[in-house]
């Protein structure tokens, strides 16, 4: 029995439930949520080693045999996802010790924070579509809460756009599963992988409901066309809450897309894989595009959320090894930069005031440390050498050349010049022009600047993410490694089935 | 029985969606409790419409006898009732306390946040 699999979701739960037995004491809360945070990222990195050195991990709760009970799966991929969301997870927490505002903090955003945490966690293990499904809700229903907490009217209308659109796709997402039941009849990923795959089932009945799975899944991931309560939503609630949701929420849905289309559904590669790839090329395109049209911080960084989403199923719909590893690799890379360029968002914030890039400027003659905090992952971000950025984005048009998908090659290439040329509108109008004259009078109501320490806690997250997108980059040869290997796991689903199913391929 | 219940679930999304288009928010609240009592009466449907004994597997079977209906897609349902349950009383409150925060429940008007 393998207890580190169980951790992941049960560490989040236990600091969620003491973070609810702390409530009147704000002092007590940010102390146990930071002390859980790093828990979990330990947690998750013991997983990680342990999955990389000892193969796919299970664990079936409650000890029912494997198609009955609800199995926790750990391949490569699945474990590299929750060690990501420990990361991540830790830096928000030190982030939000500054960044949160007190009547937040007193009405319950640290332990929503945790369930967040728990649900993301839970989604990337479950090995079963149904507990998938409740897992999305648990994540959903604490990101509702984060998102309108605090009650300005700008987040509850962006609420209402995230939690409308949101609840259609679970709606969607829950039929597909009747129907798959009835179909398959089970649940569970490694029995489907197989019953789905083993010829008594009509294709067209397969791709018809992977279908039904691909838009579920793409309203959560915000693939085209279905991304516009994205960019309409992810800018209104505080920035630790933007960042914890670009950082993973989205990617849950990309990983769901990934974990069916690499798993279950592999009765029409030609026609599903290919249409994904054509969906990753719009959503590049559509995402860029709508980011250079942006004057707004915030709201321009969520267009690059959508923009990102689509190299990720690029390497999907290529679905070649060395086109899964650069996802994989990608995705590790885009969660860390982008989270880390809504920290720096957040960091302006508060020494500016505004998150409006017209308002915005000097900002590289005051603070020159946090420009250069901006400036690696957003360079990154665009693919510049020898940032994390390039490697992924090599890899993944290196896998196109091979394929001979030269299409979107060319898109991908001209999509990162199109980022590169929004980070440097970034660039230039928030750091380095001067800062226009009609800001002086605004400026007299910003919060004074912090302690050093409320600063530290503020900066410390954005180091620690910029010198991991470094590392990534220069040393990037052993997490590549990783990235194959997990990729290489992915396209072996006998592997997958026989460690769920045990004895019985 | 099913043919029946098959008009009913398309008449359910059909509405459910079709309220979900509407500009005012009380609508889109229905629309999605609409869409949800859809998909929990497909999955029940879906566990078949059979009445007979309980699906309990006698001591010397490897399972129940005959006339019996699948008892994990009700189990499905119980949970997506209870979820269903939880998103629909958040959405509502989510849906006042912005009907109190902008005064209408316009959807069109809600546009605070295209601004940057």
């Amino acid at each position: 029995m393998n207890g580190l699999l169980i951790l992941p979701i049960l560490i989040p739960l236990m600091t969620a439930i003491a973070l609810v037995l702390a409530w009147n004491h704000r002092a007590i809360q940010r102390r146990i949520s930071v002390a859980g945070a790093l828990i979990l990222f330990l947690a998750a990195i013991g997983l990680l080693t342990s999955v990389s050195s000892d193969g796919i991990a299970v664990v079936q709760i409650g000890d029912w045999p494997a198609p009955f009970g609800i199995t926790l799966v750990a391949d490569l991929f699945s474990a590299v996802m929750v060690t990501m969301t420990g990361l991540m997870g830790l830096a928000v927490a030190v982030y939000s010790l500054s960044s949160m505002d007190a009547p937040r903090e007193s009405f319950g955003y640290y332990p929503l924070f945790h369930v967040l945490l728990m649900g993301v966690n839970g989604a990337f293990l479950t090995g079963d579509m149904f507990n998938l499904y409740v897992w999305f809700e648990v994540m959903l229903i604490a990101s509702f809460v984060l998102m309108a907490l605090g009650g300005e009217r700008v987040q509850l209308e962006g609420a209402i756009k995230y939690v409308t659109i949101n609840l259609v796709s679970s709606a969607l997402f829950l039929t597909a599963i009747g129907i798959l039941y009835s179909v398959a009849g089970t649940l569970n990923m490694a029995d489907l992988a197989q019953r789905l795959n083993s010829g008594d089932v009509d294709p067209g009945m397969v791709t018809a409901l992977s279908m039904m799975f691909l838009i579920a899944f793409g309203i959560k991931a915000a693939v085209f066309p279905l991304f516009f309560w994205l960019p309409a939503s992810y800018h209104t609630p505080p920035v630790a809450v933007t960042a914890i949701f670009s950082g993973l929420l989205t990617k849950v849905g990309v990983y769901s897309l990934i974990r069916v289309f690499t798993l279950i559904f592999l009765r029409d590669v030609d026609y599903t894989h290919t249409l994904i790839l054509v969906i990753a090329g719009f959503t590049m395109v559509t995402g860029v595009l709508g980011a250079v049209a942006q004057t707004g911080f915030r709201r321009l960084l969520s267009f690059h959320i959508v923009s990102q989403i689509g190299y990720l199923l690029m390497g999907l719909g290529l679905f070649t090894e060395l086109a899964l590893a650069g996802t994989v690799f990608f995705m590790v890379h885009v969660i860390i930069a982008k989270s880390a360029l809504f920290l720096v968002s957040g960091a302006v914030y508060q020494i500016a005031g505004t998150y409006d890039l017209k308002k915005l400027g000097g900002l590289y003659k005051s603070h020159v440390g946090l420009s250069m905090m901006f400036l690696l992952p957003a360079l990154s971000l665009a693919g510049i050498p020898p940032l994390s950025g390039f490697w992924a984005k090599l890899t993944l048009v290196r896998a196109g050349l091979e394929t001979e998908e030269y299409a979107i090659v060319a898109v991908a290439l001209g999509v990162s010049i199109l980022t590169l040329f929004s980070m440097m509108k970034i660039w230039a109008e928030a750091f380095w022009k001067d800062r226009p004259e009609s800001d002086e009078a605004a400026s007299d109501g910003l919060p004074e600047l912090r302690t050093s320490q409320a600063w530290l806690a503020l900066v410390a997250p954005i180091i620690a993410l910029g010198a991991l997108t470094i590392v990534l980059g220069i040393a990037a040869e052993p997490f590549f490694v990783l990235a194959r290997d997990a990729a290489r796991q992915l396209l072996d689903p006998a592997s997958y089935i026989q460690a769920v199913l045990g004895g019985t391929p | 029985m099913e043919v029946v219940l098959a008009f009913v679930i398309g008449g359910l999304y059909a509405a459910g969606l079709f309220m979900m288009m509407r500009r005012s928010m009380v609508k889109v609240i229905m629309g999605l409790a609409l869409l949800g009592y859809a998909s929990n009466l497909l999955i029940f449907t879906v566990g078949r419409l059979t009445r007979g004994s309980s699906p309990l597997i006698p001591a010397d079977a490897a399972q129940p006898a005959a006339p019996f209906a699948d008892p994990l897609p009700q189990a499905l349902i119980l949970t997506a009732i209870v979820i269903g349950f939880g998103v629909q009383a958040f959405a509502l409150v989510l849906f006042k306390r912005t009907y109190q925060s902008v005064g209408t429940d316009d959807l069109d008007s809600i546009r605070a946040t295209e601004k940057s």
